[in-house]
């Protein structure tokens, strides 16, 4: 037997003396930010005094990028705000283009954007979860999430063949119509999903640990709410009810019934159980649009040079009177680029995603401004992690529900 | 209410300030003089019946290849919503190009702070009375405004703070694990690719 050795580790330790501070920076590579976020805190002890979020790490500047490419060239690059959720970037780039320009979408596309941007929300929601509780350490919830991402992905991969960055819809309509495979698994998966949401439930629901790091922490008001410019699960968590599907409907969620969950607390644990009942809701609109797809086109008339060609235009003939492709006889039939300026936000798994284009008659936006909802939840983050414990700035970012990509642009 | 009904009674409420009203696919935009942007947007805000609570979005813009010659360099662009309501308007401050500044609205919505300082950073647009007015998303030392017509998509050279990395990093280099360098006692036995290690 050897006799146990014992080491002194001198390290600066706080309290005892009030003035004493001790600053740390958390991030950019610190796991529990949820991408490259940096927070400089000041500490007394472990509560937080000053809080500053840091962001730029990941900006590549995508509205400079997009005054430089065409309409439908810049869709692609929506696809890269929140990587997470690309289905839904991608639907509400496409609905403020076609309000800009005027273009009409038909029935049937617009049942499909629903749709895909009801399970890009399950997506968003699903790894949300996953992590948020990861951060706060019940650990077993994550594969389980996983586990459902997993089957909405590959119905995602079966749609339009890739499994992350999708450009599915287009402006005008979607890219590719539907498949009958596609539906049948989708609704095997809206059967079996309900079960599996009161699974993730019993786990944590009534958890006493989930309760104590959850119930009281992080407390935003409702007027605060508001002067902070929070929205999605953050302000409905704070009992504001304002969600874009019921306020300015767009594409087909003007057809289904759904209702939007509230919070009254404002807590995390107000917007945690928001953003699980809007999973049940998001199942239902989808059951909903299924129910009442119509058939038909999946590309507006007027907009045939924004989609990706289906045959092969025909040559034109020197001097003739036809026109080949869509996109001449367009032109030619009535001014298809507008000059204005719209502002059209939707909501996205992470609350309001506003495009502010303004156009000036050619076929690239003079100006597109991106009003990111995780730009402004990390502004908000000094605010409610003041005062509080440095455990909990963790369970307040992942509650925000931030991503990165969106946040920098 | 109609978005030209709040245009108007603004226009009743500040016939001043107001310089012109459009309408555009459905959507309302007011241009005013920058002046008294605060107090028009905080009557926007508290009035009763209209109660434009929510700040959407905030940016500049910079009109310098525009044809439209009525408008001035640059413009502060306010969306506005009220959720009571259900009513939007869009407010446009009017900026000249030698002085391109504006009041800060963060006194009304806290969270315009990282919208000024976004637009400060990315269109040069100062904001007189901001708490904390410093670049956001580029880094404290970059120069030039990206938004603005007159920077280039590319081809600026390098950014000034990266000669800077790039020595710092040459300097770590001297501590860089070397393998021919390395005592082999301490390290154990390495083989290397000759001799059929690795």
């Amino acid at each position: 037997m050897t006799a146990t050795t014992r080491k002194t580790i001198e390290c600066p330790v706080a309290g005892g003396d009030d003035n004493e501070r001790y600053s740390l920076r958390m991030g950019p590579q610190h796991p529990a930010t949820h991408g490259v976020l940096r927070v400089d805190l000041e500490l007394d002890g472990e509560t937080i005094i000053e809080c500053t979020p840091q962001v730029g790490y990941l900006h590549r500047g995508f509205e400079k990028l997009a005054e430089n490419r065409t309409y439908a060239q810049a869709l692609i690059l929506t696809d890269r705000l929140d990587y997470i959720a690309a289905m839904s970037n991608n639907v509400g780039y496409c609905v403020a283009v076609e309000k800009l320009l005027g273009i009409s979408v038909p029935m049937r596309a617009q049942y499909i954007r629903t749709i895909v941007g009801e399970m890009s929300r399950l997506c968003s929601h699903l790894l949300w979860l996953a992590t948020h509780a990861l951060d706060i350490g019940a650990m077993t919830v994550f594969l389980y999430c996983f586990r459902e991402r997993e089957i909405l992905i590959d119905l995602f991969e079966e749609l339009c063949g890739a499994r992350l960055t999708f450009s599915y819809p287009r402006i005008g309509g979607v890219r590719q119509d539907v498949t009958a495979r596609f539906i049948n698994e989708l609704e095997r998966f809206l059967h079996l999903f309900p079960s599996k949401i009161e699974e993730y439930e019993t786990l944590i629901d009534t958890n006493r640990i989930w309760l104590k790091r959850t119930v009281g922490v992080g407390v935003v008001s409702g007027e605060e709410a508001l002067a902070l410019g929070l929205t999605g699960a953050c302000l409905r968590g704070s009992g504001v009810d304002y969600d874009l599907r019921k306020h300015q409907p767009y594409d087909a969620y003007d057809q289904v019934e759904f209702e939007v969950p509230l919070g009254s607390d404002g807590d995390i644990y107000a917007r945690y159980r928001c953003r699980m009942e809007e999973m049940h809701q998001s199942v239902r609109i989808i059951q909903q649009c299924i129910d009442q797809l119509p058939p038909g086109p999946i590309v507006g008339e007027d907009a045939p040079d924004l989609v990706m060609p289906n045959r092969a235009p025909a040559r034109v003939e020197v001097g003739s009177s036809r026109y080949g492709t869509g996109l001449i006889r367009l032109i030619k039939e009535r001014e298809v680029y507008l000059s204005g300026d719209t502002y059209v936000a939707t909501e996205v798994p992470k609350g309001e995603l506003g495009f502010y284009f303004i156009s000036d008659g050619s076929n690239k936006p003079y100006r597109m401004h991106i009003r990111s909802p995780s730009f402004i939840h990390i502004g908000s983050l000094a605010t409610i992690a003041r005062g509080e414990l440095i455990a909990d700035l963790i369970a307040n970012i992942g509650s925000l529900d931030v991503v990165l990509g969106e946040s920098d642009r | 209410m109609e978005s030209m009904a709040i245009a108007d009674r603004l226009q009743a409420q500040f016939p001043e300030e107001i310089l012109k009203k459009d309408e555009f696919q459905g959507q309302v935009g007011i241009c005013i003089r920058p002046g008294r942007v605060v107090d028009i947007l905080r009557w926007l805000r508290d009035t009763d019946d209209l109660r434009m609570n929510h700040l959407r979005s905030l940016c500049g813009v910079d009109n310098a290849r525009r044809k439209d010659p009525s408008l001035t360099r640059f413009e502060v662009v306010y969306n506005l919503y009220s959720i009571f309501h259900r009513h939007e308007i869009r407010v446009r401050a009017a900026l000249t190009e030698d002085a391109p500044c504006i009041d800060s609205v963060v006194c009304l919505w806290t969270g315009a702070n990282w919208l000024e300082r976004e637009t400060y950073d990315l269109m040069g647009i100062q904001f007189n009375g901001h708490p904390d007015l410093r670049r956001i998303l580029l880094p404290e030392d970059w120069e030039g405004h990206p938004l603005r017509k007159e920077y280039p998509l590319k081809g600026r050279g390098e950014w000034v703070g990266m000669t800077d990395l790039l020595t710092q990093i040459k300097e770590l280099d001297k501590y860089a694990f070397d393998p021919k360098k390395t005592d082999s006692r301490q390290r154990g036995p390495r083989l290397s690719n000759e001799e059929g290690g690795l």
